[in-house]
């Protein structure tokens, strides 16, 4: 049965859109038929982080709408031929969409797709409502920072209260990504402890993605991490938690720093 | 990164910039005329649709642009009998 995923954090900026396309793209490199969806209509951005940009003809709002089909919005990736990408319009705004609307395009992607990722928008405003409304999962990602653990314990309120799982009495499942993760910081007692994270948020870890040149280098080239660098320390801890929403038992990761000879000499290092 | 990858590794930031350029380009001349495609696809369909029946659900609009050219291709399934209209 098709699961819908929304990828939220209330905060902006901590990676929420590189996590979608990664996480998305981890889980059709493994097989399955995925759909990343970008609800963040007027600001969009999840086209450019795929490589897509080019290729955007019709949004989720001309689909909404009725201007355009399914069918006719979906871009097939040109790289994992499982998966797709359905934008978001830039020009319009989010009230261009509604709840109604957007019953019936998820209805219609559950028909077709394993998962369908909603790489929700920042805040807590219809768009980020609107995004986890038909939520069978939810990925709460932040950043082991004070404001952005803030901004995910809000959110879980949200998830707990507006979904359409919370309104019928169910549970949403919940699951931490630990993003821009920085084990040399961590090392010297300068970043909240991945500990403290977990023991204020409460919820299981999906995993811990470092802080890495790797993710810049990808969206630079508009290729998920996952497909630019499968070697890379973040390409890995994508798919290790790609498998574990596939429901694998996979030990989580945790980055250490590792110093190269130049680093040493000149302090650098590479996640 | 090693010694030699330092100075082998293939720069990134130039495509992000070319990349850039070109989005924006875009979509600054579009502002204003935001459903471009939409309303391309629809007055097309309709001078077609005056001569020939069509099926609204067999027709495939692609996009592609590039630095010098863009492509608009509306792909219009015929039906197996051509129904042209008198």
């Amino acid at each position: 049965m098709a699961k819908v995923l929304v990828v939220t954090s209330g905060k902006g900026g901590v990676g929420k859109t590189t996590s979608s396309a990664a996480l998305g793209a981890a889980l059709a490199q493994a097989g399955k038929n995925v759909v990343v969806v970008d609800f963040d209509v007027g600001l969009r951005n999840l086209d450019l982080i795929m490589g897509a940009e080019r290729r955007v003809v019709f949004d989720l709002v001309n689909v909404v709408q009725g201007d355009a089909k399914l069918a006719q919005a979906l871009i097939r990736d040109k790289r994992v031929e499982t998966l797709s990408l359905l934008p978001a319009s830039q020009t319009r705004d989010k009230d261009a969409l509604t709840p109604e609307g957007i019953e019936r395009v998820i209805n219609e992607l559950r028909e077709k797709f394993d998962w369908i990722v909603c790489d929700s928008p920042a805040g807590i405003e219809r768009g980020a409502t609107l995004a986890m409304r038909h939520a069978d999962l939810a990925v709460v990602v932040t950043n082991p920072e004070v404001s952005s653990v803030r901004d995910a314990d809000r959110i879980i309120g949200i998830l707990d209260s507006k979904t359409a799982k919370a309104e019928a009495g169910e549970q949403i499942e919940k699951h931490l990504l630990l993003t821009r993760y920085d084990a040399g910081r961590a090392a010297r007692g300068e970043m909240l402890k991945i500990e403290d994270v977990l023991e204020i948020l409460a919820i299981p870890l999906l995993g811990i993605i470092p802080d890495s040149e790797d993710v810049l280098r990808a969206s630079n080239v508009g290729c998920p991490v996952t497909l630019h660098n499968p070697a890379s320390a973040p390409a890995r801890a994508y798919a290790e938690a790609a498998r574990r929403l596939m429901g694998e038992m996979v030990d989580v990761t945790l980055p250490i720093e590792k110093k190269t000879l130049m680093g040493r000499l000149f302090g650098w290092k590479v996640a | 990164m090693s010694i030699f990858g330092f100075f082998t590794r293939t720069r990134t930031a130039p495509v992000a910039r070319e990349r850039l350029q070109l989005l924006l380009a875009h979509e600054r001349s579009l502002s204003g005329k935001s459903d471009l495609a939409v309303i391309l696809r629809e007055e097309i369909l309709a001078v077609i649709a005056k001569h020939i029946t069509i099926d609204r659900e067999k027709v495939k609009v692609k996009l592609d642009r590039d630095g010098t050219i863009s492509t608009l291709e509306i792909d219009i399934e015929m039906p197996e009998v051509v129904a042209v209209k008198t």
